[in-house]
């Protein structure tokens, strides 16, 4: 199988977009959850 | 009486090494109880599927013309048509998860992202060795440690390797207690695995719990519309669970449902273990990189504490962030374990078991981040 340095560089491409996708996802889900927390703590 | 030997008599060798392989996962799955769920169907359907004309695979037969097979029908309608088979065993898993401990201490749910690295750098590492895009992504989704993802990224991607991925991503699940404590070793000294981590579980209150899954869909489909699909099935499952009134779904999500799923699951992906298209240098490599994926993902989650460590007053102990990795429960199980063989009364049980739903969730989103960056890629 030949190497194709441009598959080389999309998937670096695909390295930082993807986890940095997966970070901002779950950052936003942590800040909800914190604001879940905040509710309904003084709600309580 | 040619009919009764022409079977025998077409017999391929690569048929016959695709026997010995369906037995030795049958010999996994009953000797050794590595996901018998999975591997045993799977097993059993490799030997059925390459069976010289076998009646499990659609096939043209003289004087009947085209005769549909069964394995070949529900391959087409359960997997490759809709998907609909990973997808419902979403809700069965959802249904089994319980949030709390990630609830409890959210900054778990970061370990669940950082442990999602060696999906990346396999793919990249897969790419070097001559794989396409496509394939390439869909062996680094292997490393999301979560076989039904793996099963829908590939085929959603079209890549020609579903069967040696699925077999790949099942087997290595089941590898768990033998790889993380490898790659544990290799990044960290034994007083890091020493640290304590007491356990001040918050309140989780039903409201919380409930609004999780609504809110971690609406957040998910937003930023990373396909991950829709894979998020939104696995939170329906937890909501049902959750919600306190549909007792009776939520436990058939876990049990009758899970287990219908799984069962069929197994024995229709062997449809793509077919001789011709699994015996060859690809499927070796395949199997190779997902050892690959496991490694990294477990050393990602590693570092990724060490990094926190040098910023916090409070240590966390660095074999947590390799529980990152999807592979509930048994990560968090591999974690304590070996937790408590550096200190017998260390217990870092539930902080594991937080990283490792967090790597639940972790999981269907980088598949779903895959599936919407990949395509477009290729344009």
């Amino acid at each position: 199988m030949n190497v194709d340095f441009h598959v080389v560089s999309q998937t670096l491409q695909l390295m930082w977009q993807g986890m940095a996708a997966v970070f901002v996802v779950m950052m936003i889900i942590y800040i909800m959850i914190l604001a879940l927390y905040i509710g309904t703590h003084k709600k309580g | 009486m040619d009919f009764l030997t022409e079977g025998i008599l077409s017999i391929t060798w690569q048929q016959v090494v695709m026997y010995v392989i369906g037995g030795l996962l049958i010999w996994l799955a009953v000797k050794k109880e590595m996901e018998p769920a999975l591997l045993l169907p799977m097993g059993f359907g490799a030997i059925l599927v390459n069976i010289p004309m076998s009646g499990v695979l659609t096939q043209t037969m003289e004087g009947a013309g085209q005769v549909e097979g069964i394995i070949d029908w529900l391959f087409e309608v359960g997997i490759h048509a809709s998907e609909a088979m990973p997808l419902l065993l979403f809700i069965g898993i959802g249904a089994m998860i319980d949030f709390g401990p990630v609830l409890s201490n959210p900054k778990l749910l970061l370990f669940g992202a950082a442990a999602q690295f060696g999906v990346f750098l396999t793919i990249t590492v897969a790419s070097l060795l001559g794989f396409d895009l496509v394939d390439s992504a869909a062996i680094g989704i292997i490393g999301a440690a979560d076989g039904p993802t793996s099963i829908l990224v590939s085929l959603v991607l079209g890549s020609k390797y579903i069967g040696a991925i699925a077999v790949a991503a099942y087997s290595y699940m089941a590898l768990v207690p033998i790889i993380q404590p490898f790659a544990i070793k290799l990044c960290t000294t034994k007083k890091e695995r020493r640290i304590r981590m007491p356990y001040e579980p918050k309140s989780v209150s039903r409201m919380t719990r409930l609004l999780f899954p609504i809110g971690v869909t609406l957040v998910a489909g937003l930023v990373a519309p396909a991950s829709v699909s894979l998020v939104g099935f696995l939170m329906f499952g937890n909501l049902i669970r959750e919600c306190g009134v549909l007792e009776n779904l939520s436990q058939t999500a876990q049990k009758e449902l899970a287990n219908l799923i799984t069962l069929l699951l197994g024995i229709t992906i062997s449809a793509s273990m077919k001789a011709e298209s699994f015996i060859n240098v690809q499927t070796v490599m395949i199997m190779a990189l997902g050892v690959v994926a496991f490694v990294f993902d477990t050393m990602a989650g590693c570092m990724f504490a060490k990094i926190i460590n040098l910023f916090s007053k409070n240590k966390i102990n660095p074999m947590v962030g390799a529980a990152g990795i999807s592979a509930f429960p048994m990560s968090s199980r591999v974690i304590q374990k070996m937790g408590l063989k550096e200190d017998p009364t260390n217990h870092l049980l539930m902080h594991a078991v937080g990283a490792n739903v967090a790597g639940q969730i972790g999981s269907v989103i980088v598949g779903g981040v895959i599936l919407g960056l990949v395509p477009g890629m290729l344009l």
